[in-house]
């Protein structure tokens, strides 16, 4: 049967030839599309930047870096600062990095060094993920339902206990900064698990043996050999987590109150960058929009700097064990 | 040291080294609090998942019967109402979104992993995508408002389509350029032994090796882009209608979500987690769907 399309052959024509002019057309035209969507992600990102700064443009040159040094939002006198909001965005986010890093740090090693049969590790690592597919809104919800009430009491009688400690400064009176940290916190887990995994993967696998043959216990195998060797990824996990939390918009928008204020304690209300956008982009006049357009590009600026940090310490560490095999 | 030794000693006995380990011993005894910090800390981490899904099914469920599905959302003191609206549009701009970006994000990375990798453009787009991806997701609301809200004068399904749109488009990009890496040269090779030129080359045996693969990125896109509600809020709003046109204010689960929680009528809250479960099957459903793909085939 195979030997059918080879007729041809024997009789004098060859099945195979050069690509006809169609072909090579469809392949020139083809591969310049493409290289038009390479295009367009460039050109997609100069088109953000100069959207976003066109819109902030009258408000950067109006209120310059007192913009970022003052604490006043209000729309009557068209005083606009986000030294608050700056705060808020990045005390949530430091606190949120604390909580999330230490669980999801440790999930990664849970998941990674053999504390779990290799089918139940898989069912854990797929619950993680679920972590993140929960989308924003839902955990702001479940935020004001259930971990608000839940805190209150404890947090209401560290204030009366401990009140003198200015993080126990004020007393919980429905959203602030510690709901929202830890939502925050459950939000950046698997981000945080997944990429520290990968870097506690990459570790050759006779670094592990060597540590174990050497007698060394699990935990001094984990603290001495395997974290050090997977610090960089693990930092990288961390800066990457971080970017996220600053980013991160419903959930906090809910939670956390939405008080133009600056304060060390864990349960007053507070403001974040991206949560100001949400809550008074949509009722906005043409100056406060420019104001808010200035809030944008100073959070587009302060995130895109922590994640290209992050992407530039991951790749460091992915290639830190690529030379030496 | 004497127990510790191999050698025989004056008496001619072999003694062995003490090989068991006593568990108060200091670094057992780590060991073993490690072990038990490790559980512990894993099993608190797992407590936010599970007390989510028992609220989404418990007070959620207890709303979800089908003419919530289907009807207009209610104001302030009414009683009953449903989301079926919001469902209509969140599918509505998740298409339109899916229908931007997977096109575009598919070609970029064909050529990122196939055509040009190492060429310049290839690394700055790479980086620039990577970047992307950390972008707030807010901002790409602020980039579409800016773009066709002003443009066109009104809220719309395209402006909300158009920012979620720019919001996957990264990650599409990214797993497929990863899926398509993942086309064995020498596949590859065999094709181009045939004499086909690059494109049929990539349309005959790169697309569609690496389509599991695509298709596992491209559902993770849309399963994100399903329970975005921030690139939402001020380019599609709400409405309280089905949409008659995508030109119009549309209404989501997520924006529903978010009006619903903070107002003080328990009809609202009870449709809010009703939403929630909704927005949450939705989502999971794209996911499993993206892990089906992801499986080898047998």
């Amino acid at each position: 049967m195979a030997l059918k399309a080879f007729e041809g052959i024997y009789a004098g024509h060859s099945i195979s030839g050069p690509p006809s002019t169609g072909d090579y057309l469809w392949d020139r035209g083809f591969r310049f599309v493409a290289w038009a969507g390479a295009w367009i992600i460039l050109a997609l990102v100069a088109y953000i930047l100069w959207k976003i700064g066109g819109q902030a443009l009258p408000a950067i040159t109006k209120y310059g870096l007192s913009f970022v040094t003052s604490s006043t939002w209000d729309v009557n006198k068209e005083q606009f600062g986000v030294l608050p909001e700056i705060w808020g965005t990045l005390y949530s986010s430091i606190l949120s990095l604390i909580i999330g890093g230490f669980f999801g740090v440790t999930i990664a090693i849970f998941l990674t060094q053999d504390f779990l049969a290799p089918r139940l590790a898989a069912i854990f690592r797929t619950i993680v993920d679920l972590l993140a597919a929960i989308p924003s809104v839902v955990y702001g919800l479940w935020g004001i339902y259930v971990v608000i009430p839940t805190l209150r009491p404890l947090a209401n009688w560290l204030n009366s206990e401990l009140g003198w400690i200015p993080f126990f400064g004020t007393s919980l009176c429905g959203p602030g900064m510690l709901p929202a940290a830890i939502v925050l916190a459950i939000m950046i887990l698997p981000t945080i698990a997944a990429v520290s995994q990968d870097a506690l993967r990459r570790v050759p696998y006779k670094v592990k043996e060597a540590a174990y043959g050497m007698g060394a216990t699990r935990c001094e195998a984990i603290f001495r050999v395997m974290l050090p060797s997977a610090s960089s990824g693990i930092f990288g996990a961390m800066v990457l987590g971080f970017g996220r939390a600053l980013g991160e918009t419903m959930a906090l928008a809910m939670l956390i109150g939405n008080a133009n204020q600056i304060s060390l304690s864990l349960f007053s209300p507070a403001n974040t960058l991206a949560s100001l956008l949400a809550s008074n982009f949509p009722e906005a006049g043409q100056i406060e929009i420019e104001a808010l357009m200035y809030a944008a590009m100073a959070l587009l600026a302060i995130t895109m700097i922590v994640n290209t940090i992050g992407l530039y310490i991951m790749n460091l560490s992915a290639r830190r064990f690529e030379g030496k095999k | 040291m004497s127990d510790q030794t191999l050698f025989a000693n004056d008496s001619g006995a072999v003694e062995l080294p003490r090989l068991k380990r006593s568990f108060l011993e200091p670094r057992a005894l780590r060991n073993t609090l490690l072990t038990l910090g490790t559980w512990v800390a894993a099993i608190i981490a797992s407590i936010p998942l599970f007390s989510v899904l028992y609220m989404l099914i418990v007070r959620g469920g207890s709303r979800l019967k089908l003419e919530v599905l289907t009807e207009f959302p209610p104001a302030g003191f009414e009683l009953g109402g449903g989301f079926g609206n919001a469902i209509v549009g969140t599918l509505v701009m998740v298409a339109i979104a899916a229908l931007i970006s997977i096109p575009i994000g598919i070609l970029a990375a064909v050529y990122l992993a196939e055509i040009d990798p190492k060429s310049r453009l290839a690394n700055a787009a790479r980086f620039l995508a990577k970047t992307l991806t950390g972008m707030p997701s807010i901002l790409t609301g602020v980039f579409a408002y800016a773009t066709v809200v002003l443009l066109t004068g009104n809220y719309s399904a395209y402006a909300g389509g158009i920012a979620l749109a720019v919001l996957i488009l990264p990650t599409v990009v990214l797993t497929a350029e990863e899926a398509i890496k993942m086309v064995p040269q020498i596949m590859k090779d065999a094709a181009y032994g045939m004499g086909c030129t690059r494109t049929q080359v990539i349309w005959k045996v790169v697309l569609p090796t690496g389509l599991p693969g695509i298709l596992t990125g491209v559902m993770l896109a849309v399963a994100r882009a399903t329970g975005e509600s921030a690139p939402l809020l001020f380019t599609a709003l709400f409405s309280n209608y089905y949409l008659s046109g995508l030109n119009e204010p549309t209404a989501s689960l997520s924006i529903l979500i978010y009006n619903f929680s903070s107002m003080p009528f328990e009809n609202q809250i009870e449709l809010a987690w009703a939403a929630s479960l909704v927005l949450v099957m939705i989502v999971l459903v794209f996911n499993i769907i993206s892990r089906l793909f992801g499986q080898p085939r047998a």
